[in-house]
This record gives C-alpha cells, sequence and structure tokens, in this order.
C-alpha cells in the first residue's frame, strides 16, 4: 500500500494525516500550531505517524497545506488549503458544489466545478467576528474553554443576540448578557448564530449552487450546522468522525497520490 | 456661576467642574459595570477637586456613551458635540479634531465657535481604537502608559500584516518569536493604528488645526506619528483626556446663563 501524508499548517491549529489510495486515514495528528510553524508541522507528522504505525520511510510523498504551508521543511508538494479541502470534500460527496470552511482564524466559502476544482472563493481573514477564534473568545470571556463549544451550544434554550461585530467589543456585551441572568449556554449559542449569520453572507457572494458541505473546525460543533441549514434553507454534508477537522490534511494527503500517479505516467528521462 | 460636565465614556469617566473660564477641578475613574456609579463618584471628585460643595454647581450636563445615566444631571449633550466644543476651548483655531478613546475614534471637523461641522466615528471595530493599544499592552505585558514612550526608541518596526486586534495579540507574539526588538513591534502596532486614525480624519477632511482628544492623546509616539503622518503640528494638551467633560461643562455653562436669563425676566431669581 503506496502512503501519502497530508499537513495542513493552520493559523491555530496543526493537522496531520497519513492516507492509503483511497484516502482512508491510516494516522491522524491535532496540535496548537503556536510560533514555530516547522515545529509544529514535524510534531503533528509525528503523532499521525505513531498513531498509524508507521516510519518516515513508508510515507511516499508528502503534501503541506494551510496558511504555513512553506514553513514545512520536509515537503514534497505545498497546495493552497482551498484547493485541499475542496478535493477532500469532492471525494467524500462528489455532489457538493458549495464548501464553506471556518477555521480557527479565517472563514473560506467556495463553490466547486464537477470535478472538484474550485471555480469562485471568497475568504475573511482579516476580522475574527467571521472565524471561530469569535466563539473561542465568548466561551473564553464566559468562562470556558474551547472543547466546551459543542455542549454549551447545544444546551442553549433561549439564544441570546449578540450583535457586536467586534470580537473585542462582544466582550462587554457577553458580561452584560451574564449580569442580567443569561446562561453561558445561551450566550454561546448567540455567538455561534451571529458566526453563522456571517458565513451566510460569504457564502452568498460565491453564488452557492447544491449540495453544500461544510468543513473546517467549526464541524465539531454540531450546531453550526443547524443554524446554517435553517439560515439558507438548505442541508449541508459534515464530514464524519471529525473528518471536517481534517479536511485539509486529508485533501492533501489525497492530491499528493495523484501527484504520484501522474509522476508515475510520466516516461523517466534517464 | 460653577458648572460641570461629566463624560461616561466606555472604559473611564471623566468630570470637570468649571467656573466659566477656568477649569477649577477635574477627576477620572474607570467606569466599570455600574456607569450611574461611576458617574456619580467622578463628579464627587471633581467637585472636591474643585474645593467646591456638589450642591453649588448650577448646571451639570452628561455626556459619552452612558450620558443618560448621569441622573443628578440637569442634561445631555453627545459626546461629538462636547468633544468638538472643548477641543475649541483648549485650542481656539481647532479645524479638525480627532479623539481616540477606549473603544471609538472619532474624526470631527468644527467651526469657530466649537459646532459640529462634519463627523465621522469607529465604534464596531475595535482595531482603530484606544483597545488595540490596550490588546498590545496586554500581549507585550507593559503598563499602557509605557507603551508610547518605548515605541518612540524603535530603530527598524515592524509592518503589522493583520487588521483584526485579536489576530494583532498572535502577530506581536510571533514577531517577538522571530526576535524582534519590543519597540520595534510596539512602533508596528502605533503606525497600525495612527494609519487608521488618519484615514478616518481624512473622511471629514483635514486641515489645520489639528486637535487631538481621548485619552490616547496621552501617547507620545500616536502624537508624533500623527505629524508626521499629516505633515502637520498636531494640538495635545495636558486637558485633553477631559476633552468631553470641558465641553460638557461649557454646554452646561450656556443652560446655566440662559436659566439665569429667564429667571431674571420672570424675577425668579432671588
Amino acid at each position: 500500500v503506496t502512503v501519502t501524508a497530508g499537513i495542513d499548517v493552520g493559523s491555530t491549529y496543526t493537522k496531520a494525516v497519513l492516507a492509503d489510495e483511497d484516502g482512508t486515514p491510516l494516522g491522524r495528528a491535532v496540535l496548537l500550531t503556536g510560533y514555530n510553524f516547522a515545529g509544529a508541522a514535524e510534531r503533528a507528522y509525528e503523532e499521525a505517524l505513531t498513531a498509524a504505525e508507521l516510519e518516515r520511510d513508508d510515507v511516499s510523498y508528502l503534501a503541506a497545506t494551510g496558511y504555513g504551508r512553506y514553513m514545512v521543511p520536509f515537503r514534497d508538494l505545498a497546495v493552497t488549503e482551498l484547493t485541499s479541502h475542496a478535493y477532500a470534500v469532492h471525494r467524500q460527496f462528489p455532489d457538493v458544489r458549495t464548501v464553506l470552511d471556518i477555521g480557527g482564524q479565517t472563514a473560506k466559502a467556495m463553490r466547486l466545478d464537477e470535478n472538484g476544482r474550485v471555480k469562485a472563493f471568497r475568504l475573511n481573514d482579516k476580522c475574527a467576528a467571521g472565524s471561530g477564534a469569535f466563539i473561542e473568545k465568548t466561551v473564553r470571556y464566559l468562562g470556558f474553554e474551547t472543547v466546551d463549544i459543542p455542549r454549551l451550544a447545544n444546551d442553549a434554550t433561549d439564544p441570546a443576540t449578540v450583535s457586536s461585530v467586534c470580537t473585542v467589543f462582544a466582550e462587554s456585551e457577553v458580561i452584560n448578557h451574564l449580569s442580567t441572568g443569561r446562561s453561558a449556554e445561551d450566550v454561546c449559542a448567540g455567538a455561534v448564530i451571529a458566526l453563522a449569520g456571517r458565513a451566510g453572507q460569504l457564502i452568498k457572494r460565491v453564488k452557492p449552487e447544491p449540495e453544500y458541505a461544510l468543513t473546517g473546525g467549526l464541524t465539531m460543533v454540531p450546531r453550526m450546522k443547524l443554524e446554517l441549514e435553517a439560515l439558507l434553507s438548505c442541508t449541508f454534508h459534515v464530514p464524519e468522525d471529525e473528518l471536517g477537522v481534517y479536511g485539509g490534511a486529508t485533501g492533501a494527503a489525497m492530491l499528493a497520490h495523484r501527484r504520484l500517479r501522474k509522476l508515475s505516467l510520466q516516461p523517466t528521462t534517464a | 456661576m460653577l458648572v460641570a460636565g461629566v463624560d461616561v465614556g466606555s472604559t473611564q469617566t471623566k468630570a470637570a467642574v468649571m467656573d466659566g473660564e477656568r477649569i477649577l477641578g477635574r477627576a477620572l475613574v474607570d467606569t466599570g459595570v455600574r456607569v450611574n456609579e461611576a458617574a456619580a463618584s467622578a463628579f464627587a471628585v471633581a467637585a472636591a477637586d474643585a474645593g467646591v460643595s456638589e450642591d453649588s454647581v448650577d448646571f451639570v450636563i452628561g455626556t459619552g456613551y452612558g450620558r443618560y445615566r448621569v441622573e443628578f444631571g440637569d442634561d445631555q449633550v453627545t459626546e461629538i458635540s462636547c468633544h468638538a466644543r472643548g477641543a475649541v476651548y483648549l485650542f481656539p483655531d481647532t479645524t479638525s479634531v480627532l479623539d481616540v478613546g477606549g473603544q471609538d475614534t472619532k474624526a470631527i471637523r468644527v467651526g469657530e465657535a466649537g459646532q459640529v461641522l462634519d463627523f465621522c466615528m469607529n465604534d464596531k471595530c475595535s482595531a482603530g481604537t484606544g483597545r488595540f493599544l490596550g490588546a498590545a499592552s496586554q500581549a507585550l505585558e507593559l503598563p499602557l502608559g509605557e507603551l508610547g514612550p518605548l515605541a518612540l526608541t524603535a530603530r527598524n518596526p515592524v509592518t503589522m500584516t493583520t487588521t483584526c486586534t485579536v489576530f494583532a495579540e498572535s502577530e506581536i507574539l510571533g514577531w517577538l518569536s522571530l526576535g524582534r526588538k519590543v519597540e520595534d513591534v510596539l512602533m508596528g502596532v502605533h503606525v497600525a493604528i495612527a494609519s487608521r486614525s488618519i484615514s478616518l480624519l481624512r473622511r471629514v477632511g483635514i486641515e489645520p488645526e489639528i486637535t487631538f482628544t481621548g485619552g490616547v492623546a496621552r501617547n507620545t509616539a500616536m502624537v508624533k506619528l500623527l505629524e508626521e503622518m499629516t505633515e502637520l503640528p498636531v494640538n495635545v494638551s495636558e486637558e485633553s483626556h477631559y476633552c468631553g467633560a470641558i465641553g460638557a461643562a461649557l454646554y452646561a455653562l450656556d443652560h446655566a446663563l440662559a436659566r439665569e436669563a429667564e429667571g431674571a425676566k420672570g424675577g425668579m431669581v432671588p
């Protein structure tokens, strides 16, 4: 079996996936990126190898993607995260034409063709309010951690309105909500709804077509999918088994396989 | 005749007691969550500083974001009007006012009598406000008051690539992890906020003289950058921080004089 690796060095998290020709993940790892991109890539790669019980020599090709892809010294290939996310979604859901990827510091809306190529995209990487950072900050103001987001958002009974457009200014709004007796669950769900609204605006700008998929870190928050579906009156495919988080890395590993196939078809010059 | 202005800002509450011409007393307190209490305590401190009793003050005007919470006040005036009036009191030849506060930034074009001719405001995005410096102060663990002087020692400032306050916090730490000097990173932060302030000022038109008010006017690096970038001298005063409260006190004087004239006509004043 030929094994490739995909490493997605994101602004917040670094993800590594080892995959066979069918794109089946053999090992994976996720960790905080921090400031040393190469170090984060190295550690994520090692962890994924350990999880797959493989050695570096077993890996035939390695593709790096994400914000820090050029900081991965041991890469064979660098691809944009748009391409890799789109490819992973396309391989799993061939009928998807519109992909929304929300990560820690960016949100990307993409329209794909029938081959999984990106035909149009819009991204927000300028303002935290349009990214996962908005919810991360909000729950931190509430005294919770990132891991608590799915549960908090899910357990809300009467979501609060979070109207601040700025993540920093939302802090006072959160404190006001708490001081008037609103629950952390309701405020967290309010932040998810606000983010879904902004993501919806982003999607509209790529002239979306069915079918739809959600990928990236926010796939860990089931309420995000529900709110997007309610907002846009459509159904979103979401990769199962937390694979949305690894969408970029998985796509990169699959693109590494595709590159290998191309290379093997080329006549050798020697 | 004694008058007072209480400027309840989102971060700090300022009060000034005047005799109509001179500033007799001033106060600066943190606004906190109990806005009405902050207003009352600022007024009490300013009266004590002036050496007068609160009861002897003839007219009090509330201004700023919390102006309707100045429960003991006789009237309210918007902070735009008060800043314009205060700036012309401090510097009679003022044409353009830039007020950079903790949570908003205002650019105002004023007439000779301190009336507002045009204004432009950012209170939606924290990146163009004092909060941006607050984030830098937290990320670098330096008191706000030290930021300006330290930034002025920079020899090779970094260029900030992020706009958002949230992302800037990570960028600051990223620059430091690359070995850049604290002062060079800080100067980059100051350049970013100064250029956003100037683009706001341009929208109302920049004409000499420029008067810089609000808490951030105490920052020496900001003053120097504004002068360099506009190629014009920038007025700052020890009283800049109280500009809104001073303007409110001057509006209070108008009211008190009008009431006195009214009273004299009707024979009501003993």
